[in-house]
């Protein structure tokens, strides 16, 4: 475990043990809900959690990380505690996901200051073990870079599907992607909110706290705003019209596309006897292969394993991709024709 | 195939691995590998384990095997259900295929069989005598596919080197068998990777999703300070040396590219990946939980063995991956390519007997393009 130093934990306030924490300062969440100078907290939490919901960052009291007076270091950590309390008394995972990404952010604007700093080597230290704590990144400064082990960087940036953070579009040397303050903590930034999400998650509720009740009530009004719904359309999406097109022509569709056609039309709910068809005129086909290799892929036979059409991502590296505009912003052709309302 | 092809193949098969059992090895942390075989006109039999040497040498002379394989992935029960291995760690492959590579000496060396009639044709798409489209096709693989070949494992063993800090003796590169070349990887940092991130490192080894800023081409108010050097590390030099051709003419290119824009930069790289990028299969080198063909084992399509190439730039497959004996046999070819085994040259043959030798033999049946008489 970290040592923290109060200003630490105003920055990085997830890394606290909350109840340690009440504890040590004299203090419990009961007093919060009663006495009207700590009520500036909970408000406080309130607003921590409303600002999230609406995809925007905390504006915290600290300057550059740091406060004038110890209470406003303590007040921005009870907010913490006291929205994670909030939040479990309101018991809305949407809202949780979003004050974790949001704290994930804010926290990322302290770790790249803490990383870039050149006169304090001891903030920078901290960054760096925070970083290779959590996530058990080793990270390295080289020059004006950063520099992680590749397959480290891999295991990160394929959670993004923007083309700049693949690795073909990234400084890479004697096995070590080259990162900016920025990018580091950028790469981290969903592990971060998933580990400040968990925390949150297993955390015990409390019974309702009296005092507590109003902002709960408005938080949960508020949550109800995000439930969305989905309209498909039902058109196929451009790959799997292409590898129908090349089977229909007697041509030949490698195993890779025979794979994701067969995940695709399963997991829109077609029989084996609908799909089996399809691959008639291919020039080796074998209705005996067929039929098992589908209810392989359908998990009624084999190890029971139901198969799943891969990504866009990865159709892409087989050729198998032949995206148009209405594509965008999808990474599983699953998702085509999908679109979200309110 | 017919029961009498099978039996000669069989029986060449079995005498190989009887003799040469010096060729064949158990690779290293034997019992942690998956190995699975198929046997000529029969489905694959995998999740076996083995100990050692002997039981390979045991299965390999109980079974008479078409084909062996072994897995790259390190397992806890290699012999369990997939999803019951419990998966540790796999080493990096790579399969760089002539097939693949589109050469325009493949028209030259190819010929189709067709699966109702069993015509021998050059037609790709139909069958000259019964038009059926249900065609195979059969490559004799030329010096030019194991050139293009070797040209494409040099790529990736540099990118190996230089940019992803892989020693050199952790490289190995054997002859597929057939028309190709598979790479092996040992104790790097990518062992515990998945088949995500593989998938990641095969875009960056075939040049595969580059973006023009990444080379210092912005969309708004182009910069030339941006653009590579000629002398630079990784893609942006090998890319630079590619466009550039020569440090005098950067300059001017430079001015080239800024005028012709960005849509065209981002053509520029695309149609340059086939060049600079390594044609590596992307399947095999995502695929973890493959069983891959047996280094000393022999190849079905060809009779010929995957045997590791120590001095690449020499290696000559066509005398180098034949163990075959030389007792000779009377077969019925319809082999109409020339080819070259042990610096022997033969056929052409139309649909004629002839007495070959048996690696020969083994050769032209394994392609489907000989019978016995």
């Amino acid at each position: 475990m970290i040592t923290l130093g109060k200003d630490e934990i105003a920055k990085y306030p997830f890394l606290a043990d909350a109840g340690q924490y009440l504890k040590d300062k004299g203090f419990t969440l009961q007093q919060f809900g009663i006495d009207p100078d700590l009520k500036i907290s909970l408000d406080k939490a309130f607003n921590r959690v409303q600002v999230s919901a609406d995809g925007k960052i905390y504006k915290s009291d600290l300057l550059d990380g740091e406060a004038s007076k110890d209470y406003i270091l303590e007040r921005e950590v009870f907010s913490f505690l006291l929205a994670i309390v909030l939040l479990k008394l309101t018991g809305m995972t949407t809202l949780i996901k979003r004050f974790a990404l949001a704290e994930a952010r804010r926290a990322e604007k302290y770790l790249e200051k803490d990383l870039a700093n050149i006169t304090d080597e001891s903030k920078k230290e901290l960054a760096i073990r925070i970083i290779d704590d959590l996530f058990s990144i080793q990270i390295k400064k080289q020059d004006d870079y950063f520099i992680i082990p590749i397959s480290n960087y891999l295991k990160h940036s394929i959670n993004f599907h923007e083309r700049e953070w693949k690795l073909i579009n990234r400084r890479v040397g004697n096995g070590f992607v080259f990162l900016t303050p920025h990018e580091t903590v950028r790469l981290i930034r969903k592990e971060l909110s998933n580990y400040i999400s968990s925390k949150i998650i297993n955390a015990k509720t409390p019974s309702m706290i009296s005092g507590f009740e109003k902002p709960v009530d408005q938080l949960i009004s508020l949550s109800k705003k995000f439930v969305t719904y989905t309209v498909t359309t039902g058109e196929y999406p451009p790959c799997i019209k292409h590898a129908i097109e090349v089977l229909e022509k007697g041509e030949n569709l490698p195993h890779s596309g025979r794979f994701m056609l067969a995940t695709f039309l399963l997991g829109r709910n077609q029989s084996i006897e609908q799909i089996a068809p399809l691959f008639k005129n291919a020039p080796d086909y074998n209705e005996r292969v067929t039929l098992y290799q589908l209810n392989h892929l359908a998990g009624t036979s084999g190890s029971g394993t139901q198969y799943s059409c891969p990504s866009c991502e990865k159709l892409k590296t087989q050729n198998l991709c032949f995206a148009i505009p209405e594509c965008d912003n999808i990474i599983n052709p699953f998702q085509f024709g999908k679109k979200r309302s309110k | 195939m017919k029961d009498k092809e099978i039996k000669f193949l069989e029986e060449s098969f079995k005498k190989y691995y009887f003799e040469h059992f010096d060729l064949i090895h158990v690779p290293e942390r034997t019992s942690e590998r998956e190995f699975g075989f198929q046997k000529f006109n029969s489905g694959m039999v995998r999740h076996i384990s083995l100990k050692d040497d002997k039981e390979l040498h045991l299965l390999l002379m109980q079974n008479t095997p078409s084909d062996v394989y072994c897995s790259n992935a390190y397992y806890s029960f290699p012999n369990l259900p997939m999803n019951e291995k419990d998966w540790k760690e796999a080493d990096l492959i790579f399969d760089i295929d002539a097939k693949d590579l589109h050469l325009d000496c493949r028209q030259n060396h190819c010929v189709t069989k067709c699966n109702e009639c069993n015509q021998v044709s050059s037609s790709n798409d139909h069958c000259s005598k019964c038009n059926s489209n249900k065609l195979e096709t059969k490559s004799l693989p030329c010096k030019n596919c194991i050139d293009a070949s070797k040209k494409e494992v040099f790529k990736l063993t540099n990118i190996l080197i230089d940019d992803l800090a892989v020693e050199k003796n952790n490289i190995h590169v054997y002859f597929s068998g057939n028309e190709g070349f598979h790479v092996y990887v040992y104790n790097s940092q990518f062992q515990e990777i998945g088949s995500r991130e593989r998938s990641e490192l095969v875009d960056y080894i075939m040049f595969r999703g580059a973006i023009p800023e990444t080379f210092g081409m912005k969309k708004l108010k182009p910069n030339r300070s941006l653009f590579p050097e000629f002398e630079e590390k990784g893609w942006r030099g090998r890319f630079s040396k590619e466009i550039f051709s020569s440090k005098s003419k950067r300059s001017k290119i430079i001015s080239e590219l800024i005028s012709t824009g960005y849509s065209n930069f981002q053509r520029k790289l695309e149609n340059v990946s086939t060049i600079i990028g390594s044609q590596i299969d992307p399947n095999v080198t995502m695929d973890i939980h493959r069983i891959f063909r047996l280094p000393g084992s022999l190849n079905s399509k060809s009779g010929l063995t995957k045997v590791l190439c120590k001095d690449l730039q020499k290696f000559d497959p066509y005398s180098e991956s034949s163990f075959l004996n030389e007792e000779t046999i009377e077969i019925k070819s319809n082999c109409p390519i020339e080819f070259k085994l042990k610096n022997k040259k033969f056929g052409p043959y139309y649909n004629e007997n002839t007495t070959v030798p048996t690696y020969a033999a083994v050769y032209m049946i394994c392609k489907n393009l000989a019978t016995i008489t």
